[in-house]
């Protein structure tokens, strides 16, 4: 395929991909989506964007690394959890609390939602972290052939 | 409350070191000093309490269903622990700070040592069964980290894998004879169990749950024949084995024998048993101690002996047994611990702790050498030290036995070789002549001897004011032995009697053993003792092991995925066929009617399947098996799943295009022809087997209450409309923590691979 039509293709749907995942991930309480779908959904917006271009383009727009990703999700799940626990609730029960927003709604917020969230990080971190290392193992290899080809 | 209180600060300051170290390294042991020092103080405000009929103690639910609790108790026997592990702690944390201040990992090894104060501190205040059992667990990891703390030395590394097999499966056992404690005796608070006590003591499961409880109490205090890994895990630096081995972890065996002697003991089985692997312990540590020349070596045989003594001791089961058993672990605390720092700081002074090699140290190192002599006398139990009021009590308590003449015979046998071994280490080395070293020796800092000189003037202290850990000393043994063995009076002098002859014979005895130390260590060495002993056994299954895990690699991690899928397919239809096919039979009735589109799904499904098997080309198979997954994902819409859809379209998308990289990138070898009929008999086996499964659920009535029950909590309870993510984020958000935890996990593992794969090829 002719890489300019992908990059181009990359370029305007990865945003709109990550969009739609946020969204998915936001919603996922009351209709479907979630912090599974939605992490994968990132992790294949970014999955388009590493095709269309490469590893370090990838890394440049992620900035963070996939462990640290894992390990933010992990631990935004776990205090999730233990946030109720300083009311003296059992560990992992849902806190709910509704906050005024604009045009008179009340939107409900609660830690269900904080624990998808970090669903969500260790499905991107851990997809991400599959990806990247099997792509990056190969770039060193084919950086080495190269070496060789000329040595 | 202060009890919780100073625990959770001792687990609190452990990964806070390793912060500490990096903010000032050289201060950083004395910072860090004041938190053990703290909790000494706080535990020392408790002490009153302790000793009163009502020890304090919280309690704080945990799983109630399971009766597990927080709780916490402070009584005699847990406060002079908690009180000696502190005390200790706070020393050792300074020396360490010193000991170790030019090593990179310096912080790592003080957030260990914290852990594991506080573990064993847990440990002693533990009221509830269970969560002793958490904390005596947290002492065996953090203490593997101590002795393998030296990780890139073979030794280290064998000697702390050795410690964590040996007392991980006495732990093991631990745990089973504490189940099967809390299961007879109804109860599993520690305190409570006393009234279950006949209980437990006689029925057919007595001598089980014995065995089990002793032997996790006898792994981890050393006993025979469990000893050998003490003195292997030598290898940690020495403050670890000055706090680990001489003071705390080996005395937490000591402590729960202790604890649970109200309960359990008083038995043939448990007097017979204690009484004799004590002894054993006690002379065969000894000797051993005699065969090394090592000083840490030697003082760790030595601290085997103790232990022996003092099982021996609980053994016993008299007041009196119980009076000699808390002083002489008090003055043991002191000696060995000063012994041990002594030895560190001779190793870092001189550069060697082979005992041939050094003399005349008194000279240019008299502050260590103070410090070793006072703590030798005590060990040699010489009036007027604590270790003399120690060893009195014992062959009091022996001597007033039945049989006593010949237990205390024995005993004696073992304290004139301890006196042998207290003068080899600790004063022969400063007396008489210099002896060749390579390079000047010069008293360290006041960090490195100040610990020890503490120590062994405690020894001096107590010994001439025995009054100040009386009161103490009295509370501990009537937590074991019953009120009668609060009545505790410690003097130096108590008259002309049997044990004083005994004290005195086994003194000029143990003398006359130094004098012949060569000759006696010869001997020992050319028995090879340790050669044919359990610690050969120790290392025959340990191989055996390694080639057990090397078959079983070879046949299941042969690194074919096709065998892989084989092997794990082939399981799931060996194990759920014969449920499956013969307990649910043919399904009752046929499912519902097909309607057009839904059959149209279907065919197509079918044809890529058969597509997929068919073409010889891998890239053409992944597309296929790609739409077949997306059939998948129209079956779920059809059906009303939306959810399921969704994430079937976003994995089947992402599956297709992680296999075309892995292709790409992985030579793919297609498999034979003969193979290819195994395939298709086991997809056939698997996929029918799951259409059997389906059949059956779909046209059974279903089990609706859980459903009714999540679709009527949904709204109220979890404010949410959506019930496949109500449950996975609410009901059972513990499982979906699991398993991001398992896929966080396996990220980790394919990213560390693919790094040091790298790595490996960049060499």
């Amino acid at each position: 395929m002719n890489p300019v039509v992908l990059r181009t293709v990359a370029r305007m749907m990865t945003p709109v991909l990550l969009l739609l995942s946020l969204v998915l991930l936001v919603r996922g309480h009351n209709a479907p989506g979630g912090g599974f779908v939605g992490g994968l959904m990132t992790a294949s917006a970014l999955i388009l964007y590493l095709i269309a271009y490469d590893v370090e383009t990838v890394r440049r727009l992620v900035r963070v690394s996939p462990v640290a990703l894992l390990a933010l999700g992990l631990l935004v799940s776990l205090g999730s959890g233990l946030l109720p626990m300083a009311q003296g609730r059992p560990f992992l029960t849902g806190l709910w609390t509704q906050v005024p927003a604009p045009w008179g709604h009340r939107v409900k917020l609660g830690t269900p939602l904080l624990f998808d969230l970090g669903v969500y990080l260790v499905v991107v971190g851990a997809t991400l972290g599959f990806i990247l290392a099997i792509e990056e193992g190969e770039e060193v290899e084919s950086e080495e052939d190269h070496e060789r080809g000329e040595a | 409350m202060t009890l919780l209180v100073l625990l959770l600060i001792g687990f609190a300051a452990a990964p806070l070191a390793p912060l500490v170290v990096r903010v000032s390294r050289r201060g950083s042991g004395l910072v860090l000093g004041l938190v053990p020092l703290g909790l000494t103080v706080g535990l020392a405000t408790l002490v009153p309490a302790a000793l009163s009929d009502t020890p304090p103690g919280i309690h704080v639910p945990w799983v109630p269903e399971l009766g597990i609790a927080l709780t916490l108790r402070a009584d005699g026997l847990s406060m002079l622990m908690a009180l000696l592990i502190t005390g200790l702690g706070t020393l050792i944390v300074v020396y360490a700070g010193d000991y170790l201040k030019e090593h990179p990992r310096l912080g790592g090894f003080q957030g260990w040592l914290l852990l594991f104060m506080a573990s064993m501190l847990g440990l002693v205040l533990a009221d509830n069964t269970l969560f002793f059992f958490v904390c005596w667990e947290l002492t065996t990891l953090s203490s593997f980290f101590l002795v393998g703390f030296q990780s890139e030395e073979e030794e280290a590394r064998e000697a702390a894998l050795r410690a964590l097999l040996v007392t991980f499966l006495g732990g093991q056992a631990l745990l089973l004879g504490l189940l099967l404690m809390g299961w007879r005796g109804g109860t599993s608070t520690l305190s409570e169990l006393h009234a279950a006590g006949p209980a437990l003591r006689e029925g057919p499961l007595a001598l089980p749950l014995l065995l089990l409880v002793l032997g996790g109490a006898f792994t981890k205090s050393a006993q025979v024949p469990f000893h050998f890994w003490l003195p292997g895990a030598m290898a940690a630096p020495t403050p670890a084995s000055a706090y680990l081995h001489a003071a705390t972890m080996v005395k937490a065996g000591i402590y729960l024998l202790a604890r649970l002697s109200p309960v359990l003991g008083g038995t043939p089985v448990w007097r017979g048993t204690l009484v004799a692997v004590g002894l054993v312990t006690m002379v065969g540590g000894a000797l051993l101690s005699f065969g090394h020349t090592d000083m840490k070596r030697v003082l760790a045989y030595a601290t085997v002996s103790v232990l022996g003594t003092l099982v021996l001791l609980l053994g016993l089961g008299t007041a009196e047994a119980a009076q000699a058993m808390v002083a002489y672990l008090a003055a043991h605390a002191f000696y060995k611990g000063a012994l041990f720092l002594m030895a560190g700081a001779v190793d870092h002074e001189t550069g060697t702790r082979e005992l041939p090699r050094l003399g005349g140290l008194w000279k240019v190192l008299p502050f260590t050498g103070t410090a070793a002599g006072l703590a030798a006398l005590s060990m040699a139990g010489v009036i007027p030290l604590f270790g003399f009021i120690g060893k009195e009590l014992i062959y009091e308590a022996s001597l007033h036995t039945p049989g006593g003449w010949g237990l205390a015979l024995g005993v004696a046998v073992g304290f004139v070789l301890l006196v042998g071994t207290a003068l080899r280490v600790g004063v022969r080395p400063f007396l008489g002549e210099r002896r060749e070293l390579e390079h000047a020796v010069h008293e360290a800092g006041p960090a490195l001897w100040g610990p020890a000189l503490l120590l062994a003037a405690g020894g001096l202290v107590l010994g001439l004011v025995p009054g100040w850990i009386e009161p103490l000393l009295a509370g501990a043994a009537r937590s074991i032995a019953g009120p009668e063995a609060g009545h505790l009076k410690l003097a130096l002098w108590h008259g002309l009697t049997p044990a004083l002859g005994l004290s005195a014979a086994s003194l000029a005895l143990g003398a006359a053993a130094f004098a012949l130390r060569d000759p006696l260590r010869h001997t020992l060495v050319a028995l090879r003792l340790g050669h044919w002993g359990p610690e050969r056994l120790y290392a025959l299954s340990l191989s055996g092991l390694k080639r057990l895990a090397d078959v079983q690699t070879r046949v299941l991690q042969s690194g074919s995925l096709h065998r892989y899928l084989s092997v794990t397919v082939l399981a799931l239809v060996g194990l759920l066929a014969l449920p499956i096919v013969f307990r649910l039979g043919l399904p009752e009735r046929a499912p519902g009617d097909l309607r057009v589109h839904e059959a149209v799904v279907l065919v197509l499904m079918g044809v890529t399947a058969l597509v997929a098997v068919r073409t010889k080309s891998v890239l053409t198979a992944l597309m296929v098996l790609g739409v077949l997954g997306l059939g998948e994902a129209m079956v779920y819409v059809l059906l009303g799943a939306p959810d399921l859809a969704l994430t079937q379209v976003v994995v089947q998308t992402l599956t297709v295009i992680l296999f075309a990289l892995v292709f790409s990138r992985f030579p793919v070898r297609p498999h034979g022809g003969r193979s290819h009929l195994r395939d298709a008999l086991l997809s056939l086996a698997a996929g029918g087997l799951i259409s059997w499964a389906l059949l059956h659920t779909t046209t059974q009535p279903r089990h609706t209450r859980l459903a009714e029950a999540y679709t009527a909590l949904s709204p109220t309870e979890a404010h949410g409309l959506n019930i496949v993510n109500v449950i996975l984020v609410d009901f059972r958000a513990l499982d979906t923590l699991g398993e991001v935890t398992v896929l966080a996990t396996a990220s980790l593992g394919v990213v560390l691979l693919f790094r040091t794969r790298r790595q490996r090829r960049r060499v």
